[in-house]
């Protein structure tokens, strides 16, 4: 109710002090940071409805197309046709010699299209590597388009101001024509995409397999192309040659980090599209004359950065944070062994083990096993006596301490057994694999060694029963220690 | 539109500019010889280090680079927009090595990625402070060679010698050149085999981050004459041409010598036949030359091809023809 009021205050002022309607976003700049925000929201200017209708339609069909070039690995495609489609702008415009958008549209098609020709056709008549095909079309392609331009300015007819449009692009100078193309490419393309989604899916991961099934993988190739060409094209006053290419990448390889499902991803890369292109219309309105590609594409970065950082798989402070876990609980697996061992040592006699015997045994200092054995209480997996200098086991810690040591000598068993090792060469492996071995696995190798009782070094083997007379469900004590995430 | 191209009038187009005013075009054609040849140098191991895109990236990235240094420092001294563009390169080369070395991104995706956030936060730089930095997008993207002003001469021991735009460009592409020679080994080792180059001791990170620092400064002083993309066809273009005709790489070296010359003079013709822009018209002289080695390469040619098997199609004839049937 408060929140409502409140939004009606805001429409009101809005209303009240800014009685002009702006005839491009950035002619009106003269108030406050807040105010010019409220007014966007009250989408009240109609440029500013088409430029931020223009961004949500580009970044749909951009982040559609952008999935695909991205897992195809085909990524800076998207920059080769933005370049390569400026002769058959000037073309166009040559041709047409007024800025007729239809003319313009479908010369700088098929000059995209001939560039996706020609960078397939060299790379399979010479050796040139693929990457070094796309810097040549797009360098040579670009200097023809150059060179037409120039010719264009000299001529008298040639008032060639739309033309800077396409290279640079500027949002807020889209008008409803330009909404409705764009709105065309951007249903040209969810209509041909879901309808060759299968296709288009195999053709994109598994080539072979796809020419197996009998699919045109070729002329999926081509259709791609042209719908990427098409829609570039279309972008390109929205955001500019350059930028046209993060529309494409950005949005889609930050849906990458996130998702492993093509169809999810898609979904996703759309939404980071429209939401960057929200947002660079909205930052650019904020001051006067500021260009709207650049923001649309540092919002997109943006969300990447994000993504790159706390993605819940790939992320990469997700999996600094998982690999420190897994640090720290292989060194509680250790400390709890070297106690484990202790115990067993003196035959298991009394509950505690001193820091000092523990010291002796891991050959460290006393104050190195006081603080891992400070780490292991804090965890609550084992308790101090009251002087500080004893260990106890917790119940639940006790039976972690026997799987990891019937893990290490059943390895070292194994070894010996099965792959004829030597049994002064076991240790050290057994003393890596511990702790990762799974229940399930630990199982299959007591089955294979026949229920063993000693270790090569006639060391006993703890038993299943032993540990789960400790009280636990060893079991979920395996689950618990997340072997699943080591992958 | 045809009326509007000047019909071929070889003595107008080849003679009349070197009659009228040598020195003029005599400058035009030693710059756009120097960009070629620099960018060729350099570029000729991009091609061959499968990096050639790496280098569009670097062309766009350095954009924030020589803003931020010329906001600091507001001139527009070749040194400090060296320095600017080699923070950038690094940038650069860090960031893509990363979001590639730590992600499941692909190589070509963290291209794009980061050279096109560098160059929107460049172009932001340049409209916020729009009044305070005195380049704009468009001089960044195109360039042109026929605007450099010609007139201001360096001297030497009291002697003008060239202008200093050449002079500048000169010194930039002696510095390619010489550090080539003197890393040649390295640099051919670790191009062709990165794990003999491994095992020889060469630290293919320094080898990797110099490369794209002297990438970055050539790009940076090629801006002025040709523009950030078409610095990307310079880049490329002798490299692929000479890649066609040779398989040795010494010979390649030469062949891009051999390439910019050509370009730089085919161009200035074409461009002034064309009365277009002779940055653009030097560049279609490239890839007229890469078409030309693409089809006639005595040993990979598109025609060469064709007539192979031509060639073995009716070898296969006479045979079948003469044996019994």
């Amino acid at each position: 109710m408060i929140l409502s009021r409140a939004w009606a205050w805001c429409l009101l002022i809005c209303c009240l002090t800014q009685p002009v309607f702006a005839d491009r976003i950035g002619d009106v700049v003269d108030t406050h940071v807040w105010e010019q925000a409220a007014r966007f929201f009250t989408f009240r200017d109609p440029s500013l409805r088409y430029a931020l209708a223009g961004a949500l339609l580009l970044g749909i069909s951009c982040g559609v197309l952008g999935s695909f070039i991205v897992v195809r690995k085909m990524a800076l495609m998207g920059d080769t046709l933005s370049h390569a489609v400026l002769p058959g702008v000037a073309a166009g415009f040559l041709w047409s010699g007024t800025k007729d958008p239809l003319v313009i549209l479908v010369g700088a098609t098929i000059a995209g299209l001939l560039g996706t020709f020609l960078v397939s056709v060299i790379r399979q008549t010479t050796r040139i590597k693929e990457d070094a095909c796309m810097g040549l079309v797009l360098g040579s392609f670009f200097a023809v388009g150059i060179c037409l331009l120039t010719r264009i300015q000299k001529m008298e007819t040639g008032n060639q101001s739309g033309i800077d449009k396409f290279m640079f692009g500027q949002a807020a100078a889209l008008n409803a024509d330009d909404i409705r193309l764009m709105a065309l490419c951007t249903v040209v393309v969810l209509l041909l995409v879901s309808l060759c989604y299968k296709g288009l899916l195999a053709a994109s991961f598994d080539q072979d397999f796809a020419v197996s099934l009998g699919l045109p993988v070729r002329i999926l190739h081509y259709l791609l192309m042209g719908l990427l060409t098409f829609s570039i094209v279309v972008s390109l006053q929205a955001v500019g040659v350059v930028l046209v290419s993060a529309m494409l990448i950005t949005p889609a390889a930050t849906a990458y980090l996130l998702s492993d499902r093509m169809h999810r991803m898609i979904l996703y890369a759309a939404g980071f599209g429209t939401v960057s292109g929200a947002l660079g219309v909205f930052l650019s309105f904020q001051g006067n004359n500021l260009p709207t590609g650049p923001f649309m594409v540092v919002g997109a970065s943006s969300f990447f950065l994000i993504a790159f950082m706390i993605a819940p798989r790939h992320g990469l402070v997700v999996r600094w944070l998982r690999r420190l876990r897994r640090s720290r609980r292989i060194q509680f697996e250790n400390t709890l062994k070297g106690m484990h061992r202790v115990l067993e040592d003196r035959d298991f006699v009394g509950d505690g083990v001193s820091l000092r015997e523990l010291a002796e045994l891991r050959r460290e200092t006393i104050e190195d096993v006081r603080k891992r054995v400070r780490a292991l209480v804090r965890a609550g997996q084992a308790t101090l006596g009251e002087d500080g200098n004893m260990a106890y086991f917790t119940p639940d810690s006790r039976s972690t301490a026997m799987r990891i040591v019937r893990n290490h000598r059943l390895w070292e068993l194994y070894l010996t057994n099965e792959a004829n090792y030597d049994a002064d060469h076991v240790h050290d492996d057994a003393e890596k694999i511990e702790h990762v071995l799974g229940e399930e696995i630990v199982r299959q190798l007591e089955r294979k060694l026949n229920y063993p009782a000693q270790d090569p070094h006639g060391k006993r083997i703890p038993g299943i029963q032993e540990i789960q007379e400790d009280g636990v469900r060893p079991a979920a004590a395996g689950a618990g220690l997340g072997y699943g995430e080591s992958r | 539109m045809k009326g509007s191209i000047a019909s071929l009038d070889l003595s107008a187009f080849l003679l009349q500019p070197w009659q009228d005013d040598p020195a003029g075009y005599g400058w035009i054609v030693l710059m756009a010889f120097l960009v070629t040849l620099s960018c060729g140098l350099i570029g000729n191991y991009l091609v061959l280090r499968r990096m050639s895109l790496v280098g569009d990236a670097i062309s766009h990235s350095v954009l924030p680079g020589i803003a931020v240094a010329f906001l600091v420092s507001h001139s527009r001294d070749p040194w400090i927009m060296s320095i600017g563009a080699i923070a950038a390169g690094v940038l650069t080369t860090f960031l893509i090595e990363n979001i590639h070395g730590r992600s499941r991104i692909k190589q070509d995706a963290a291209i794009g990625i980061t050279f096109t956030t560098l160059f929107a936060i460049g172009v932001i730089i340049i409209t916020v402070f729009a009044g305070k930095v005195d380049l704009d997008q468009e001089c960044v993207l195109y360039g042109e060679i026929t605007f450099i002003p010609f007139f201001d001469y360096v001297s030497l021991f009291g002697r003008p010698i060239a202008p200093q735009p050449v002079f500048v460009m000169a010194l930039v592409t002696l510095i390619t050149a010489g550090l080539i020679m003197l890393f040649y080994k390295v640099l051919l080792v670790s191009s062709f085999d990165s794990g003999l180059a491994g095992s020889l001791g060469f630290n293919q990170r320094m080898v990797h981050y110099g490369m794209m620092c002297v990438l970055s400064v050539v790009v940076v002083s090629a801006f002025e004459s040709v523009g950030a993309i078409l610095v990307i066809a310079m880049l490329i273009l002798p490299g692929v041409t000479a890649y066609l005709i040779t398989y040795r790489f010494p010979i390649m070296l030469v062949l891009t010598v051999v390439h910019a010359l050509l370009s730089a003079f085919i161009g200035l013709h074409l461009g002034i036949w064309l009365e277009c822009s002779m940055a653009g018209s030097i560049v279609v002289a490239g890839s007229l030359l890469f078409v030309l080695a693409w089809i006639f390469s005595p040993s990979q040619g598109l025609l060469r091809r064709v007539l192979y098997r031509f060639r073995w199609r009716e070898n296969a004839e006479t045979q079948a023809g003469g044996s019994p049937a």
